[in-house]
């Protein structure tokens, strides 16, 4: 089929691509606009490496087709830090060893951010239950865990 | 993946118009979750994909005093959080926020899970339970028929060539009434049910006697069943552990599942006993107004 023009934001910057309809949104944004921080991990749905922001809400963009995304406003793991100063959750991520091989972590920071602006005091259940689409083969999870809880203390010490 | 063309018209009347002009070949695409990943691997192979995220009809969310209306392309995450759904239709915003993650609840929809007519849905049994009615539209029409005549087959369903599920509607509650969804898996998310089972009731004012009931299950037939007879031995009868057994035997007599991976006969009959007495004992608690202590996993 041939290529459609998509017109949507992403990471806060008006953005256009073209794309056949059968491409996902992850080949979209790896493969049509070298943005490979999102990763591929399962292309099935059920690992989350792959999550994006779409509308607010965290997806899967393996299983969103790109030309879905008209008039959409998305924001990526590129969207997280400001040039080069981390945020909360990255630095959490760094400070307690929350990866080892990194292939998991952007869609877990990605999805762990959705979890803090929906509920910033999460317990650790929460943290579980919400974290539940997203795997990881190194960890073990724990430390993701620890990560997010660290995260969200130094983001509430800050608002205080 | 295969290559094909994709439409997102705005109303019905096109969506419908489409849908049976590609007749066979266009499939209707809301969440995509399981939709995107069958052409993926090959196992379905349109030619069109009708997105019907646009339409207004689709996307209906309505709770009042009469009922409850769920447009079919409604995000299971929306029902799941609703406030009020949760308070009323308890069973299936209990289901909707256990299907997959968060990142699959945020573009799933109860009409796919429905219309991808999985023996193990799990929002399936909870609208059962609740005696949601599906509403049809087509080339021919619109038509309404209960959730529990829509499944004919594992994957198969009596949606007519060209026709489009376009919502839900839930009758009004009872006054003490309260319902409930749970499965059985071995984790603690992220899962296929082993048996999953709804349930609906309605008590007298004492709260010691059922007056109306619907049960249903998951996972043990071909199809999500409403388990009639289980329903039948609660009516009418006092609110207590013989009653509820009763009930539980009646499920079990109509389960009639497979053996697979997640289960043997035998363990998924015993399980579905098991489920029964607990999903009915907790809309029971909901029905008296009382809180339920339930955590999926836990």
């Amino acid at each position: 089929m041939p290529k459609r023009i998509v017109s949507c934001t992403i990471n806060g910057t008006p953005t256009e691509f073209l794309c056949e309809p059968r491409w996902t949104l992850l080949e979209a944004l790896r493969d049509g606009l070298d943005m490979t921080g999102t990763k591929e991990g399962c292309s099935n749905g059920n690992c989350g490496a792959c999550t994006v922001l779409l509308n607010g809400e965290s997806v899967v963009s393996c299983l969103v087709l790109a030309v879905e995304c008209e008039g959409a406003e998305l924001r990526t793991i590129e969207g997280v830090a400001e040039g080069s100063h981390l945020d909360e959750v990255q630095n959490a991520f760094l400070e307690c060893a929350a990866l080892q091989c990194g292939v998991c972590t952007p869609g877990f920071i990605v999805q762990a951010e959705s979890l803090l602006d929906e509920i910033p005091e999460p317990t650790e259940d929460e943290i579980r239950f919400h974290l539940a689409g997203n795997l990881c083969r190194c960890t073990g999870y724990d430390k993701i865990v620890r990560a997010v809880q660290a995260a969200a203390e130094k983001r509430q010490t800050a608002d205080a | 993946m295969r290559d094909f063309d994709y439409q997102a018209p705005t109303s019905l009347a096109d969506a419908v118009a489409l849908l049976a002009k590609h007749n066979g070949s266009a499939k209707p695409l809301a969440g995509g979750t399981d939709l995107i990943d069958h052409v993926r691997c090959g196992r379905l192979e349109p030619d069109l994909l009708v997105d019907v995220k646009k339409i207004d009809e689709l996307n209906v969310l309505e709770l009042n005093d009469d009922g409850l209306r769920i447009g079919a392309a409604v995000p299971c995450r929306k029902v799941a959080q609703h406030a009020g759904i949760r308070e009323r239709y308890s069973a299936i915003a209990d289901s909707s926020g256990i299907i997959g993650g968060v990142q699959i609840q945020n573009r799933a929809s109860i009409g796919g899970n429905l219309c991808n007519s999985g023996p193990a849905a799990d929002s399936t049994p909870a609208l059962v339970a609740l005696g949601a009615v599906c509403v049809l539209s087509g080339p021919n029409g619109t038509r309404e028929l209960p959730v529990e005549e829509f499944c004919t087959g594992p994957g198969k369903n009596a949606l007519e060539p060209g026709e489009l599920l376009v919502e839900f509607r839930f009758p009004g509650r009872p006054a003490h009434g309260g319902s409930h969804y749970r499965r059985f898996i071995p984790r603690n998310e992220m899962d296929i049910a082993v048996v999953g089972v709804g349930a609906s009731v309605a008590l007298d004012e004492s709260g010691e006697t059922f007056t109306a009931a619907r049960v249903s299950l998951g996972a043990v037939a071909a199809t999500p069943l409403f388990a009639e007879e289980a329903s039948n031995a609660l009516v009418g009868q006092p609110v207590n552990d013989d009653t509820v057994k009763a009930a539980a035997e009646a499920a079990k007599a109509i389960a009639k599942p497979i053996d697979d991976m997640r289960g043997t006969v035998d363990y998924r009959v015993h399980v579905t006993g098991v489920l029964v007495e607990r999903v009915v004992k907790a809309a029971v608690t909901r029905a008296r107004g009382e809180q339920l202590d339930y955590r999926p996993g836990h």
